[in-house]
């Protein structure tokens, strides 16, 4: 009744090729980010902003860099850590290098050479697949958090090793790094650059691109055969992929932690962004969101729900049940429904279609 | 799904929006303090004394004297895992609790200092970084809201080569030999690494490094190069799991205990007990008392464990990282206590706080009228020196207990102080922070 696609029809290529092609979505997602960025800084308090909204944001886009990678080319890469310290590194070394630079221009700077170093790690992706190529990236994690931690270039000499964010401004008193940072400056600046990068990643997986790499993950013998270069198509993967695992990783030192050691981005934050978009979804983009949006709501939830209902478990349990729950969820997910939120979530539209006369 | 799993999905939803926003309790005569702690994870064996200790002593505060000034202590814990993200996350939640905010902060993790330093500093909320975090933090004149009393690990690494020139005889005769440190490889155990090649220069003794990847469950590898580069003196820089894992590896390799001294947060039961017997020898810096023979640790069996409060066992009152915990409740209620001299005995902001942090003075009289003679060291912080005090004596495992075997050393103050100012001044330059001017903040004593 409500989801009904009756009466509209595309008079133009264009049109038919839109990204949300049914009128209905369009205005969702339209009011998706009315509610981003008028309501949530309006009514959000500073906890919300600073340590949900941000950090979801942060999680999403390298969630959308590892679905890329895994979801769509195929390649499963336990990597995303290690690429996310290129990043956040890069970025301290290129911003107190060159304090003159923008910020916008020195994070995309650092996801170019994360992207280059993504490429480094994903040579051996040419010969070996599946399993095998995820213990290759695995060498890639441990590595690169070893070479942040062993070479003191990288941190500019510091005796603890931490890199802590310069105040930077995009323009003017719009600082989004530093102390006199607001939070909904922050927020602001980290919602457009998700939104931008969503938007890329969603056009390159719909064209001949995404194509090419979903081609690479069903069948690669069968891609080569049809003319799509394996080389190419799946360095570009690693490339795209580490882009947006580095700009991540970047935002994540300089906007929402502002100081950062190279153990925020061990085995354990790979490992966290894989269940995202397993849980989430491979393959799909809106799943990236849905998977961050879980695992960044879900713990938060599991400490506030007994609290509010008058149970008073020690937060010790709470943590311990945490870990259970999340590899609880994930197994069910992986039994329920394999391809996760996403699916539903389309299960959920089709449904919608058809109500209120489920048949 | 059907209509009922979703109406108990929606209470639940329901029940966590009101959670957040129903913390407000009715504002009373109370001083909140918020409690990052980690009571789960690898750190878990080290970070649950300390927690215990810390809650007891506010308990005891609370049940003997009805609060500091008569004003109540109430905290909260939440669990951060030793994870900086977690620990961001907690702070930022309890930061704007009732009545007046968080009244202070102490994360017991040098990451998380870190990564709270300038959320602390915009928020005039007090970090307090009792024997850990940013050691160049001393220099308060860049660091208004950061406490490092009543020392740091820059002071602790140069009291432990003080304390071998001691046992080799002096200074001199520490030209040529080879001294190692074993450090968790994170923020927390580089910190002293700078301090040390600087020592190594002076003295002339040749420092050898040896990073454990965290947790460092794994270090066979790392002491098999011990025993093959036979250092005199092996320093450890570790925490959690990690400290167990290396006294075990170091009695595997044979190395002798008596030359095998740790930090403060290496030298805490949980660290030996599980090596045995094998463990006995092993040296460890401390700036706390160790053991249950103190006046303030017997009020808190009697009034906390008497009524049935605490939060830990009997037998584990008195441990080494429980009268840490005790310690860094007595140095931050004394803050409360200079606060309250100043803007009266009612729940103060963390603004007014910092005023009572930063002009401690925490006299040897105090402290014993405190009930802890032997248990803290007396701390005199200003302006320009947040850290106070920067004594620390060596303690020995026999086995069973920890005992002292050297008085307070003194560290080379000059030298560490020009290192702290240097450090911190490189930093404010790098932030465009302008520093204070240290000689028009009033000084109390």
């Amino acid at each position: 009744m409500l989801y009904r696609e009756a009466g509209q029809f595309k008079t133009s290529y264009v049109a038919d090729q839109a990204i949300f092609p049914i009128r209905q979505d369009r205005y969702l997602a339209l009011a998706a980010l009315v509610v981003a960025y008028v309501a949530v800084p309006i009514l959000g308090t500073q906890y919300w902003l600073l340590t949900i909204m941000i950090p979801f944001l942060v999680y999403s886009l390298a969630a959308i860099g590892l679905n890329i990678l895994t979801g769509y080319a195929g390649q499963v890469s336990l990597g995303t850590g290690g690429f996310m310290a290129v990043g956040a590194f890069a970025t301290y070394k290129i911003a107190t290098a060159f304090p003159w630079m923008n910020i916008v221009v020195v994070f995309i700077l650092a996801g170019l050479i994360t992207a280059g170093v993504g490429m480094l790690f994903g040579w051996p992706s040419l010969r070996i697949k599946g399993f095998y190529l995820a213990v290759a990236t695995l060498a890639s994690q441990f590595f690169l958090i070893w070479m942040f931690n062993k070479f003191p270039w990288f941190t500019n000499y510091t005796a603890s090793g931490v890199i802590s964010a310069p105040p930077r401004a995009v323009f003017g008193n719009f600082f989004v790094t530093g102390a006199e940072a607001s939070p909904v400056y922050k927020y602001i600046f980290v919602l457009t650059s998700v939104v931008i990068l969503a938007f890329l990643a969603k056009n390159l997986v719909r064209g001949r691109v995404g194509r090419s790499w979903m081609a690479i993950r069903d069948m690669d013998i069968a891609a080569e055969i049809i003319g799509i270069q394996p080389l190419q198509t799946k360095l570009l993967a690693f490339a795209v992929s580490s882009f947006y695992c580095g700009i991540s990783g970047a935002m994540w030192a300089f906007i929402y932690t502002g100081a950062v050691e190279p153990l925020a981005f061990d085995i354990d934050r790979s490992f966290q962004i894989l269940f995202m978009i397993i849980i989430g979804g491979l393959g799909s983009i809106l799943g990236s969101f849905l998977g961050a949006a879980f695992i960044t709501l879900l713990p938060i939830f599991l400490e506030y729900t007994p609290v509010s209902l008058g149970f008073n478990i020690p937060i010790n349990y709470i943590s311990n049940a945490q870990s259970m729950i999340f590899g609880a969820l994930i197994v069910f997910f992986l039994i329920v429904e394999p391809r996760g939120l996403a699916r539903l979530w389309q299960i959920g539209k089709e449904k919608l279609r058809m109500w209120p006369f489920p048949y | 799904m059907e209509f009922r799993k979703l109406w108990c999905v929606a209470v639940a939803l329901a029940a966590f929006g009101f959670g957040m926003a129903a913390e407000q309790a009715l504002a009373q005569n109370e001083q909140f303090v918020p409690r990052l702690v980690y009571r789960t994870g690898p750190y878990a064996p080290n970070g649950i004394p300390f927690a215990d200790g810390y809650a007891d002593y506010l308990d005891m505060i609370n049940a003997r004297d009805g609060g500091v000034g008569h004003v109540k202590m109430t905290y909260e814990e939440c669990e951060t895992g030793y994870d900086n993200a977690k620990g961001v996350e907690c702070y930022e939640r309890l930061k704007n609790h009732a009545p007046t905010g968080a009244s202070w902060v102490d994360p017991l993790s040098t990451g998380i200092t870190y990564a709270l330093l300038e959320r602390t500093t915009a928020d005039h909320i007090p970090l307090i970084s009792m024997g850990y975090g940013r050691a160049d933090a001393s220099y308060g004149a860049v660091f208004p809201y950061t406490f490092t009393y009543p020392t740091t690990y820059w002071d602790g690494a140069d009291t432990i080569i003080t304390y071998i020139a001691q046992q080799e005889g002096g200074v001199d005769k520490l030209k040529g030999k080879k001294i190692a440190l074993v450090y968790h490889d994170s923020a927390y155990g580089k910190e002293p690494i700078t301090t040390l090649e600087a020592l190594a220069k002076q003295d002339g003794f040749t420092f050898l490094k040896f990073a454990v990847s965290p947790p460092g469950i794994d270090q066979k590898a790392t002491w098999l190069q011990i025993r093959q580069q036979k250092p005199n003196y092996v320093l450890m820089w570790g925490w959690g799991v990690m400290n167990s894992t290396a006294v075990k590896e170091a009695a595997a390799v044979g190395y002798p205990m008596d030359h095998f001294i740790g930090i403060w947060w290496s030298g805490g039961e949980p660290d030996v007990v599980p090596a045995g017997a094998a463990g006995k020898g092993y040296k460890a810096a401390q700036f706390t008392g160790v053991g249950a023979d103190y006046p303030v640790i017997k009020d808190i069996l009697k009034y906390v464990y008497g009524a049935g409060k605490g939060k830990t066992t009997k037998d584990k009152v008195g441990e080494v990282l429980y009268n840490r915990g005790v310690a860094n409740a007595i140095y931050d209620t004394e803050a409360l206590r200079t606060a309250q001299a100043k803007y009266g005995a009612k729940p103060l902001t963390g603004e007014q706080i910092q005023y009572g942090f930063e002009h401690l003075n925490l006299t040897t009289q105090r402290i014993a009228a405190l009930g802890a003679e032997g248990l803290l060291q007396p701390v005199s912080i200003s302006c320009s020196n947040h850290e106070g005090g920067g004594n620390t004596r060596i303690t020995q495992w026999d086995g069973k207990a920890w005992h002292f075997v050297s008085g307070w050393i003194e560290p080379h103050h000059d030298m560490i102080r020009q290192m702290f100012q240097d450090s911190a001044l490189a930093y404010a330059k790098e932030k465009n922070i302008t520093p204070r001017d240290c000689s028009k903040v009033a000084q109390l004593h």
